[in-house]
């Protein structure tokens, strides 16, 4: 999906594990507070991206420039460049809207609407007319669900509310929310922080397995989890990004003495 | 290490895996020691104290397996950490054999005991002393977490092999010489094989340092010297 009415089909990065977004020398303010210091970063098409760091560090303060959501908060103002597929995202002749639906989001506590869970998937579909007619719309839900791996356990009781469902099965119904508008990036901020190991494990295998077809980037507090399902791993540390890596060299041989010193628990 | 851990006990938990590696080390240095005095004075009562001794080091490698599991599964170490546990297991399987070709060497001692002394035994003293300094080197590079110094021994392993070489060369001339001396000095053949052993393990643990240090391995191909394998001698070859 375009996020600008003309699409630069030059700037399309097809290369597999080409870089989608490149972020350079992005700054983000709250009021005074300078909360982002400089972040580049490149991420990579198909794989999955962990950010990590303490609180506080501008994890989610970045995480929420790539899709314009800091766009909501009045006293926030970012400078710098985030280019999705050669796209300056902050350019005047983008639609948030639009964009939104490209690079979709999950958030910490799963979010369901106080409908239906059929009705919850199809939101997206309906507001950005993506479905001509009924059956269009079932299946964009039906196979929205799938690709979360949760249809078997809610298609008896697709018209029942979705607040109904267990911790869990709520947050992949989030993440099937965010699959039906077709996004080609899905943000994920500690997805799993509020979920049971058994729950964790399943939003974890669904990552690996939407990988194949989104590139993924997802906020944890859990090392655990970066290390189990990212490719690469980013260390921010007092809104800096310290050390970047292939998740594996991170976790086994970090550069920074910092990364070594937070990954291992020596922080002071 | 640079700074302690935020909980003290993972800490803890680490020196003491770390002092235990240090002293099964100590324990094989001492019964290397042991081994080749036991050659040199002829003295069998200190060589079966060395037979015994090897008993020490290996329940000193099951605690150091014991709690590097521990720390694996209840901690789940990463970077240095990680890297420590994994050297510590690895260099307690590597002294535990140290130990192992000491107490054979013990063993050769007191076979050798009951003949008259006919053979050279000159050089096993020499080799033992320099692989014992290999030891000694390697404890403290493990000790303070130099990889300059595991570098070093590990480069050394070369004189061994060399020193092994020419004693190799040196029985054999002298079993061809005098058909009585074969027993004992296939007995020291074995002694010198075991002393140059250890040697080669002094290397894979200097190489296990370098790892845990710094996180790679060395670079350059590992230095290899012992040629016994394709060795004849003049009169032997066809």
């Amino acid at each position: 999906m375009p996020i600008q009415a003309e699409e630069n089909v030059e700037n399309r990065s097809n290369a597999e594990h080409g870089v989608i977004i490149s972020t350079r020398d992005v700054n983000v303010y709250y009021g005074d507070n300078h909360a982002l210091h400089g972040v580049s970063l490149d991420i990579n098409k198909h794989q999955v991206t962990s950010l990590i760091g303490p609180s506080g560090c501008g994890k989610s303060t970045y995480l929420r420039c790539l899709n314009r959501m800091n766009d909501t908060v009045d006293s926030c103002r970012v400078t710098g460049e985030i280019l999705l597929d050669g796209v300056d995202i902050y350019g005047p002749s983008v639609d948030e809207v639009l964009l939104r639906a490209r690079v979709g989001m999950v958030f910490q506590k799963p979010n369901p609407f106080p409908k239906s869970i059929y009705d919850n998937v199809a939101y997206g579909p309906r507001i950005h007319g993506l479905a001509d007619n009924k059956d269009d719309l079932d299946e964009i839900v039906l196979t929205s669900l799938e690709k979360a791996g949760l249809i078997k356990e809610v298609q008896d009781r697709l018209h029942s509310s979705g607040t109904g469902l267990s911790g869990g099965q709520q947050q992949r119904l989030c993440i099937a929310r965010a699959l039906a508008v077709r996004p080609d990036i899905i943000l994920m901020d500690e997805p799993c922080s509020a979920l049971d190991p058994i729950a964790t494990a399943k939003v974890e295998e669904l990552i690996d397995e939407l990988k194949e077809n989104y590139t993924i980037i997802i906020v944890t507090h859990s090392m655990q989890q970066a290390a189990r399902i990212s490719q690469r791993t980013a260390f921010f540390h007092l809104g800096e990004i310290v050390e970047t890596g292939d998740t594996e060299k991170l976790f086994t041989s970090p550069t920074d003495k910092r990364t070594q010193g937070y990954i291992t628990g020596r922080f002071g | 290490m640079s700074s302690g851990h935020i909980v003290k006990s993972f800490d803890e938990e680490l020196e003491e895996v770390r002092n235990t590696i240090v002293e099964m080390g100590g324990l094989a240095e001492s019964q290397l020691e042991a081994a080749v005095r036991s050659l040199t004075e002829r003295n069998t009562e200190l060589a079966l104290k060395t037979i015994e001794a090897d008993k020490a080091v290996d329940e000193l490698e099951l605690s150091v397996d014991n709690m590097s599991i521990r720390l694996l599964a209840l901690r789940n170490p990463v970077a240095d950490d990680l890297r420590l546990v994994i050297s510590a297991l690895k260099i307690a399987s590597l002294l535990e054999r140290v130990a192992d070709y000491a107490a054979n060497i013990s063993k050769r001692v007191i076979a050798l005991n009951l003949a008259p002394s006919l053979a050279p035994i000159s050089s096993i003293p020499r080799m033992g002393e320099m692989v014992r300094r290999m030891i000694d080197d390697t404890l403290k590079a493990y000790t303070n977490g130099d990889s300059d110094l595991a570098f070093d021994v590990w480069k050394r392993d070369q004189e061994v092999d060399q020193l092994y070489n020419s004693m190799f060369r040196e029985l054999l001339t002298f079993m061809m010489e005098d058909p009585r001396s074969i027993t004992s000095c296939t007995h020291l053949i074995f002694m010198a094989k075991n002393i140059e052993r250890i040697g080669d393990h002094m290397t894979n643990i200097a190489e296990i340092i370098i790892y845990q240090v710094t996180g790679e391995l060395p670079k350059d191909p590992r230095p290899k010297g012992d040629k016994t394998s394709v060795t004849m001698i003049e009169n032997e070859k066809p």
